[in-house]
């Protein structure tokens, strides 16, 4: 088995979590979707630590994240697919 | 793929054990503790029962900040606070110590009911000095006769399991809440009390959760509850709320935005449903099962009220490493970060970080921890017990008169 970089909790969330210590430029990455078991690759773009998201698709403005299936926010600038997602980009719906 | 397949077969066949070790109580709940505790009903009481503490070994004070001039319902919820920590199975005997007697009286009157060994002394017209001496001699009598409880074997249903989340990352909601939700799922069967808690940290993930109500009416109590919680946060807000929740801490380990810690913190539950909601320190009265309760998020605060309503164990799971403990009730604390639990591994009883690598599964996390809890309820000091964390934090609703 292929060692995991990035778990997903859900098949329907959009961004992934980096689960090895960092995450560089230009990496192939596996990805697990633990839900239902199966795989998936990502190409990064950003360097990304552990605990930190990476975007599995591409965003703009607007658009919202999925993660554990459920909405956790919004897009305030737009994301490529494999980019760093954090507070530089996203903000809550609620406060 | 086999490596996985293999741990997958594995899993799920632990028996899991019928018994832990605990001391019967008077009243017929069970202490995973035997603790003497010195309790002061108010802030200048805090130095007369330090000093009673001091001289009677197999004791210790719990100073805390309020009990003075305090009304209404703040006022209730400090009675509730302080007579629930005296009722606590944990402690097995009591000396109370106030200012005046007649809040010193309604403290001891109430912890009396349980049937446990509880003396009040007030200081005013005596001072501190014959209080203290007093005061002693009924703590050394009390340390004498709890150092011979011995425990006995109980039920696992006498165990009372709280659980709350600190300093969470993005590993909590991978690893170290799930696995707490596992022990939830195969636990509550058996016949155990649950309780869950921090009414702020769900928000973003309230309705979901209020849908996990039992019945209707649990439902409905908890929307209300999160509901009065959010509009007081509202009104109270000066700033950007989102540069307080997630903390710095959330943030520098992932974590985003409130909806997302709240989907993280909510996987502490399992697939349980909760009976009841709870107000703050309130007991519970429906039976073993899983109870939300109206808390605030910080560690303090929500274990403290936790301990008040009768919960006598735990589970502590955490990201980037609360070191949090509690004044009578064990801290068992996990982690699923690798970094936390190398780092700072002095504070975590149980490391499932392996689950990130898929070395091991959310089954076996399970089990691990209902193995380590039943271990520390049994008498296996915690981490935040060894590195002397009592931490007792009163939640303060609003200013005194």
């Amino acid at each position: 088995m292929a060692s995991t970089d990035i778990i997903i909790h859900d098949k329907k969330d959009n961004v992934g979590v980096v689960v090895i210590e960092k995450i560089k430029p230009n990496q192939d990455c596996n990805c697990w979707i633990m839900e239902n078991d199966s795989s998936a690759n990502i190409k990064s773009i950003s360097e990304i630590p552990l605990g930190h998201k990476i975007a599995m698709i591409d965003f703009k403005e607007g658009d919202t994240i999925i993660k554990y299936g459920h909405d956790i926010g919004k897009v305030v600038k737009s994301i490529k697919k494999g980019e760093h997602v954090h507070v530089h980009n996203v903000k809550t719906k609620k406060w | 793929m086999f490596m996985f397949i293999m741990l997958k077969q594995k899993s799920g066949s632990m028996e899991i054990p019928k018994s832990f070790l605990g001391y019967k109580r008077e009243n017929g709940r069970v202490g995973t503790r035997n603790h003497v505790v010195i309790l002061p009903v108010d802030d200048i009481s805090n130095a007369c029962a330090e000093a009673v503490a001091n001289n009677i070994k197999g004791t210790f004070a719990i100073p805390h900040a309020y009990g003075r001039l305090q009304f209404g319902a703040d006022l209730e919820l400090f009675f509730d606070t302080m007579i629930g920590t005296g009722k606590n199975p944990n402690v097995a005997a009591c000396v109370v110590i106030g200012i005046e007697p007649k809040w010193t009286k309604r403290i001891v009157d109430a912890i009396a009911k349980t049937g446990k060994p509880v003396e009040g002394f007030s200081i005013e017209g005596a001072g501190d000095i014959k209080t203290i001496m007093k005061a002693s001699q009924k703590a050394q009598e009390f340390s004498q006769w709890a150092s011979e409880k011995q425990r006995e074997e109980c039920p696992l249903s006498d165990l009372w399991i709280s659980v709350k989340c600190g300093e969470s990352d993005t590993t909590s909601g991978m690893a170290a809440n799930p696995a707490v939700g596992n022990l939830m799922d195969k636990l509550e069967p058996l016949g155990v009390h649950l309780c869950f808690g921090e009414t702020s940290e769900l928000t973003g993930a309230e309705k979901v959760c209020a849908k996990r109500g039992a019945t209707e009416e649990a439902s409905k109590k908890f929307m209300k509850t999160w509901s009065d919680y959010n509009d007081f946060i509202l009104k109270e807000a000066t700033n950007d709320l989102s540069e307080s929740q997630p903390t710095a801490g959330n943030i520098a380990g992932g974590l985003t935005t409130i909806e997302e810690k709240a989907f993280g913190n909510f996987q502490k539950i399992g697939s349980r449903k909760f009976i009841d909601v709870l107000t703050p320190a309130e007991e519970p009265k429906k039976g073993p099962g899983l109870y939300f309760m109206d808390t605030s998020s910080a560690a303090g605060e929500c274990l403290t009220l936790q301990a008040a309503a009768g919960f006598n164990i735990h589970l502590f799971p955490t990201g980037q490493g609360n070191i949090i403990g509690n004044a009578i009730e064990p801290v068992v604390k996990l982690t699923g970060n690798p970094s936390t639990a190398i780092n700072m591994k002095e504070h975590i009883d149980l490391d499932v970080s392996k689950i990130l690598k898929r070395e091991m599964n959310m089954d076996q996390a399970g089990d691990e921890l209902i193995k380590t809890t039943i271990r520390s309820a049994s008498g296996r000091l915690t981490c935040a017990e060894v590195l002397g964390h009592k931490e007792f934090i009163m939640t303060k609703l609003f200013r005194s008169a």
